[in-house]
């Protein structure tokens, strides 16, 4: 498999909830909203959702509680089945395969957290963690072994013998992250990981999460309804509503250009100069002379401000990651972004 | 807020009153009640009393129903009785043997000439007792066999402890693997729920027979009814617990990749812990219950020596017996309580083996220590009849005695005329003059003011069932043992409750004693009402009194407890006295919970006027009883259901309207 293509591929995808929901999808007329659907009886989950996750990405998925973020991750990992569409993981149609592929497939390449950590009250945190390798039917010693080695990894070294309940929170998520790590997975599911622990201890188990994603550089799909987490995180966010995507693009994009009024709301309140890097202001040269040492393409409005306010230049040049220069920044612009739209009066 | 306890004060009137709502409905079928009992004298007598000609021979259709099932292959009949009887002599009978070799030395496989000496026994129920719950648990434990073997009760009490060994686990099995078929298939479900039903309202009576028939006397059918009785509540904790496992847990096992086996031994049922292991208390406490019980088909045990010490008024050791039984079923419900809140704990790194392990340790070195010790030591393997410390034939006379006494008999013969002449027999005698249809219409009025149109619907067509049965005059005399009891039960429990609700420590206390005596089997209730008042009909009413107090103290101190503190709080700035609040917020708000305690009352009389048969009285136990000793199984069953639909009419009405209440108070 090349990697270029997409590790889950997902296609006019249908969740809905509901007395007969495939008969109903079938029959539903083209256009249907939401509030139609559910006015005959139904909850769209998912709907239509097209998307696709790249090898070694970190897709956010976005929105509001209700909002069918968690349904639609469900739905990759067929948690739940899909109502219509098709999903793909690895070129493979998961609705199409038996049960116990399927088992196979969870066994060998996929890893989940949840939300509520969801561990095994009656087993130690070694364990839990050695539990998914236990249903593979690994062997006592060697899932002993590669278990240690995950909980030293996530930092609980010492705790093996534990039991979930004398565990902090934190301690928990660790445990949970190490048990969807153990069996080495290439997809890696979050559901709100942080979203029950203490805002201190979500910062640290964020820092943590980068520290194990620059290390094992897997393709993520990440839930959260924290937008400040989502851009701290993400490669890509997608912001659900509904069930439905409402747009699917980089941090940058999405604070720079909202398509739709939803999302224009949802990041009206971010500061921009935190996410918005110099590269996304950067534009041809177009003739425009070319003058003094260029900016690093990878830092934000927010790292460069200092600068931004004192340089005499009116337009700055970019320098992309290989150091040639990729276009000229006019420096009017980053500094409307610095300042907010106040700027213009 | 003052709306709410106003409406609820408005409802709970109404539900003692009928009359007071203006349902045209209710209002229709008591005025139609009363026609008929006013115009008795002129009635056909098909309205007053069904003709015995009307009366279809149910009993016989289920014998000959019975006969098909279990009669002879040969003959093109089902052959159920060869595999029962299969069961009972095969693996039943083998493994009550087992248990009965080692506690009671019968000789039987694996033939250890002795039984095992009462003093490792007791010994390994302290340590038991220990690691569930520390020092007192481990007194209790211990000291419940000490007490066994010193007052001579050993070998009764190992004769009952043996089958319960043997029916406990049965039941927690067959408990458990039905609740997991109700829990992944929703027909199975739904097809048991109404089974289940009944059987938690049946008679035992009717549970024994059916033993005997199909799987012999002696103790395979006692084991045999006594599991069929105990598994309801495990199958029904079974799937509650498998509902109640978090989504989150359920997901991570499908994650981890478990298969359909996998997810069900390793995630739900070990994460179910809980709920399964309350199931096995309630089983454990309801074998008891029934292994004392079956006293009456001839079990041996202790339920058969207090039987015949009972019937012979030898009260005092009766009563040492009953000491037992009690201490013995504290013991049990403490030690398996304990359980369902011990959780595991871990040990440092590179623990030796002798620690991690240390109450498996000391289990098998206090054990086998004690049972070298009883080999020289002929006091530890067996107390004999000299040295026990029973005081049962001084205790006899002194109740004699007692109750000899001029002011004593003075004061229960007053009690007991005054009961009998004043308020049971006029009671009974008018129950029993109405009309058989203005009785049913007054049952139907009944569950319909309380429980709607549906307890209503059910109410008709089970007293229906109950007229046209041909045991219309012995029902009604079992309602009435039930009714008046409750009754009394009511003046003298709910006052008590309200009373120790007014602190908190009394209230703790209350609940406790409450908690143990529910734990107690219900044979034992007999022996006061009996030590006081002999064998009389007043007996009767005053045990079922004693038996149902229990719930409706409890549930009254519960439901009054459970008043949230800002209505209570809002009532005392509202300038409310005492009384006030609690007639008008207290207990409208508690109402809810105390009626789930009243219609537990009924449920406990409707069980328990069925052993106080053998007092002598003139209901359906009496016949039940009757039945035990033939093989009238279709008579038995008929009598049993009658009794079950009885009591499942109020069960539906109290519970439909308990849950109505409580949603319209927000209290769910």
């Amino acid at each position: 498999m090349t990697t270029d293509s997409p590790v889950i591929s997902c296609r006019n995808a249908w969740k809905l909830f509901g007395p007969n929901p495939r008969q109903y999808l079938k029959s539903m007329p083209a256009g249907h909203g939401y509030e139609d659907i559910r006015a005959d009886g139904y909850i769209a989950g998912v709907k239509d959702v097209s998307v696709e996750v790249a090898k070694g990405e970190m897709l956010v998925i976005m929105g509001l509680s209700g909002s069918g973020k968690s349904t639609l991750v469900r739905c990759f990992s067929r948690l739940h089945d899909i109502t219509g569409g098709t999903i793909e993981v690895e070129g493979q149609d998961i609705m199409a395969l038996p049960e116990k592929e399927l088992i196979e497939l969870r066994r060998s390449k996929m890893g989940m957290v949840f939300q509520s950590f969801g561990l095994l009250p009656h087993r130690t945190v070694l364990e839990n963690v050695a539990f998914p390798l236990e249903m593979r039917g690994q062997d006592r010693h060697a899932r002993r072994e590669r278990a240690l080695e995950v909980i030293k990894l996530v930092g609980l070294e010492g705790r093996e013998e534990y039991f979930p309940r004398e565990l902090s929170g934190g301690q928990q998520q660790r445990v949970g992250i190490a048990r969807s790590l153990a069996i080495e997975p290439d997809i890696w599911f979050l559901d709100e990981p942080f979203s029950a622990l203490d805002p201190l201890i979500r910062r640290e188990m964020q820092d943590e999460f980068l520290r194990l994603q620059a290390m094992l550089g897997k393709t993520i799909v990440f839930i959260t309804h924290d937008f400040d987490e989502a851009l701290r995180l993400a490669d890509r966010i997608a912001i659900m509503k509904d069930g439905a995507i409402e747009q699917c693009d980089t941090p940058d994009q999405i604070v720079m250009d909202p398509q739709t009024e939803y999302v224009r709301k949802f990041t009206e309140d971010v500061d921009k100069a935190h996410v918005v890097h110099a590269s996304v202001l950067a534009k041809p040269v177009n003739g425009h002379a070319v003058e003094g040492d260029p900016i690093a393409g990878d830092r934000t409005i927010h790292q460069i401000a200092r600068q931004l306010v004192s340089d005499p230049r009116e337009h700055l040049p970019v320098a992309g990651k290989d150091g040639k220069i990729m276009g000229i920044m006019a420096r009017q612009e980053a500094l409307e972004v610095l300042l907010g739209d106040s700027a213009n009066g | 807020m003052a709306d709410v306890a106003t409406n609820a004060t408005r409802t709970s009137l109404s539900m003692r009153q009928p009359g007071a709502t203006r349902d045209p409905v209710l209002v229709a079928l008591l005025l139609a009640a009363i026609i008929l009992c006013a115009a008795k004298p002129v009635l056909p007598d098909f309205l007053v009393r069904l003709p015995e000609a009307w009366i279809p021979p149910l009993a016989q259709w289920l014998d000959a129903f019975f006969d098909v099932i279990t009669g002879d292959m040969q003959e093109g009949r089902f052959g159920l009785i060869y595999i029962t009887r299969w069961f009972a002599e095969g693996p039943l009978d083998f493994l009550l043997g087992v248990t009965a070799n080692l506690l009671e030395g019968k000789y039987r496989w694996p033939y250890m000439s002795d039984p095992i000496p009462w003093a490792a026994v007791a010994g390994l129920a302290a340590v038991i007792g220990y690691y569930l719950g520390g020092w007192k648990l481990s007194l209790l434990a211990g000291g419940t066999f000490v007490w066994t073997a010193f007052m001579g009760q050993w070998e009764l009490t190992m004769q009952t402890l043996s089958v319960l060994l043997v029916a406990a686990p049965l039941g927690f099995f067959v408990g458990l693997v039905i609740g997991i078929a109700a829990w992944k298939y929703k027909w199975f479900d739904n097809a048991i729920k109404p089974i289940l039903a009944v059987m938690q309202t049946l008679p035992f009576y009717t549970y024994l027979l059916p033993a005997v028939i199909f799987f012999k006397v002696g103790p395979t059918a006692g084991a045999i009814a006594t599991t069929i009785y105990a598994t309801p509540p495990m199958i029904l904790m079974t799937t509650v617990g498998l509902k109640k496992v978090s989504p989150e847990i359920v997901e991570a096992g499908k994650m981890s990749g478990a298969t359909r086996w996998q997810m069900l031994t390793k995630v739900f049922i070990p994460s179910a812990r809980t709920e399964i292991l309350v199931g096995v208390n309630q089983v454990i406490m309801l074998c008891l219950a029934m292994v004392v019980l079956t006293a009456f088909i001839g079990m041996p045990g202790l339920g058969g020596k207090l039987l015949a010490m009972m019937n012979s008024l030898k009260l005092g050791r009766s009563f040492e017996i009953g000491i037992t039984i009690v201490l013995v079923a504290i013991t049990l419900d403490r030690l398996s309580k304990a359980w369902v809140r011990k959780l595991p704990e871990h040990h440092p790194k590179d623990t030796p083996f002798y620690i991690r392990y240390k109450y498996t340790v000391l289990s098998v070195v206090v054990f086998a220590g004690l049972y070298l010790l009883a080999q020289p030591i002929e006091i530890l393997n067996e107390v004999g009849r000299r040295q026990s410390l029973s005081m049962g034939r001084e205790i006899d006379g002194v109740f004699e005695a007692f109750l000899n006494l001029d002011s004593v008999q003075a004061i229960t013969g007053t009690i007991r005329y005054v009961l009998n002449v004043w308020v049971l027999i006029p009671f009974r005698d008018a129950l029993l003059w109405i009309p058989t249809s203005a009785f049913i219409l007054l049952v139907v009025a009944f569950a319909y003011g309380v429980g709607g149109k549906k307890p209503a619907i059910y109410a008709a067509i089970f007293f229906s069932i109950v007229a046209f049965s041909g045991w219309w005059d012995r029902s009604v005399i079992t309602l009435y043992s039930v009714l008046s009891a409750m009754a009394i039960s009511m003046l003298i429990g709910i006052p008590i409750g309200i009373l120790a609700a007014r602190s908190e420590k009394w209230s703790e206390r209350m609940l406790l004693a409450c908690d143990t005596a529910q734990t107690f089997p219900s044979f034992i209730y007999l022996l006061p009402a009996i030590m006081l008042f002999g064998i009389t009909d007043t007996t009767v009413v005053l045990s079922i009194v004693i038996f149902t107090m229990v719930p409706l103290t409890r549930y009254t101190i519960e439901g009054l407890r459970s008043v949230p503190a800002e209505m209570t709080e809002a009532a005392d700035m509202a300038g409310c006295s005492r009384w006030q609040k609690l007639t008008s917020v207290q207990l409208p708000l508690a109402m809810p919970t105390m009626a789930v305690g009243f219609n537990q009352g009924i449920m406990f009389a409707f069980f328990m006027v069925i052993i106080a048969a053998f007092i002598g009285t003139q209901d359906l136990g009496q016949e039940l009883q009757r039945t035990l000793a033939g093989t009238d199984l279709g008579k038995n069953f008929v009598l049993g259901i009658n009794v079950s639909l009885m009591a499942l009419t109020f069960d539906m009405a109290i519970l439909s309207w308990a849950n109505r209440r409580k949603k319209a108070l927000g209290l769910d």
